[in-house]
């Protein structure tokens, strides 16, 4: 695998991260539990989706083939994206929605924090910018991890069984592959394994005050390294995908 | 059906350091922090401040229209009471 090659990758991890949690979190919109954080949410969404544009775009150049941001997202197939399971877990509740928004956000506020000192200038410029939106994401998925679970009864056990469902998904974060590993090398790719433990620490302080606590299960599920996904991104693609692939190039 | 939006919180915008905060509408949310958070979202997304006062509507308290003519309709006989024999220097602003 050449540099060149690890790097396309790696842009299309982290974009497909963004992409795929903003696309999930766009369906909340209309449906939130009242107007502002149906609007707050939304907003969160704007925020992904214009990093993963960032990232796509860049991944285009990357590669050097004439693809575009578009033609990355609306044109690869499932097994072509490298997104993570927990980005593409359904919006089963609220509960779920918020769970695994903090796990992410609490991921992305330490990897980007370190993706600010890559020694590529690109990915470096892309994390200074999304760093400051990731730091208002946690503020507001961490505070709400508290409320539900520090809430009602009926809040406390939604969001509990939401830590239990998806904290299988969350052993792949750190995840390294030869793509990691090459890039680490040369300063551009962040230590995955430097960043577990603070990541750690800050899901549970947020826990802690939520009155919840890390689930025991050590079982964890893979496979978006290699592209193998849960049920859920085939559907998800297909919703996200089909304008573009009905009608190629529209513009509007 | 019962009202689950939470309180209302009136928002108040201050558009560059050294002024003062303006109101500029209300919001609904649960506690201070979710206030403060959905002010940011809904008034201040596309630079138009750099600092947010939220407070409790309840903790307002307001005249009311019946207070009108006693409380804002001054004698215009006492022309002494009006600032008007008073030049603002040239430069001043924000007054």
């Amino acid at each position: 695998m050449t540099q060149q090659e690890a790097l396309f990758n790696y842009c299309l991890r982290l974009a497909d991260n963004s992409l795929i949690l903003g696309h999930r979190l766009s369906e909340m919109c209309s449906k939130g539990p009242f107007l502002e954080e149906d609007i707050a949410t939304s907003n969160i969404a704007l925020d992904l989706i214009g990093q993963a544009n960032e990232l796509l775009q860049y991944a285009g150049q990357v590669e050097g083939k004439g693809r575009n941001e578009d033609d990355l997202a609306f044109k690869r197939s499932e097994r072509d994206f490298f997104n993570v399971l927990l980005a593409e877990h359904l919006n089963t509740d609220f509960a779920v929605v918020i769970m695994r928004q903090f796990l992410l956000d609490a991921f992305d506020f330490h990897f980007y924090g370190e993706l600010k000192k890559s020694t590529d200038a690109t990915l470096a410029a892309i994390a200074e910018k999304s760093h400051k939106e990731i730091v208002y994401h946690l503020r507001h998925s961490s505070k709400w991890v508290e409320r539900l679970g520090d809430g009602t009864e009926e809040s406390n056990r939604r969001i509990a069984s939401a830590l239990n469902d998806l904290w299988r998904f969350t052993g792949e974060l750190f995840e390294m592959t030869e793509v990691d590993n090459l890039l680490l090398k040369a300063g551009i790719a962040v230590d995955l394994a430097s960043i577990e433990s603070a990541w750690k620490k800050t899901v549970a302080d947020t826990l802690q005050r939520a009155t919840l606590t890390i689930p025991e299960n050590t079982f964890m599920q893979r496979g978006s390294r290699e592209g193998k996904h849960t049920e859920h991104l085939g559907y998800l693609l297909a919703e996200m995908q089909h304008l573009h692939r009905t009608f190629p190039g529209v513009e509007w | 059906m019962s009202d689950t939006q939470g309180a209302v919180w009136e928002v108040f915008v201050q558009s560059k350091p050294g002024q003062a905060h303006k109101h500029c509408g209300s919001v609904h949310a649960h506690d201070k922090e979710m206030a403060l958070q959905n002010a940011r979202d809904l008034y201040t997304r596309r630079s138009e401040g750099t600092n947010i006062w939220v407070v409790l509507a309840d903790a307002i308290v307001a005249s009311s229209p019946e207070d009108v003519a006693s409380f804002f309709e001054p004698a215009n006989d006492k022309v002494y009471r009006h600032p008007t024999f008073y030049h603002v220097p040239e430069g001043i602003t924000h007054m």
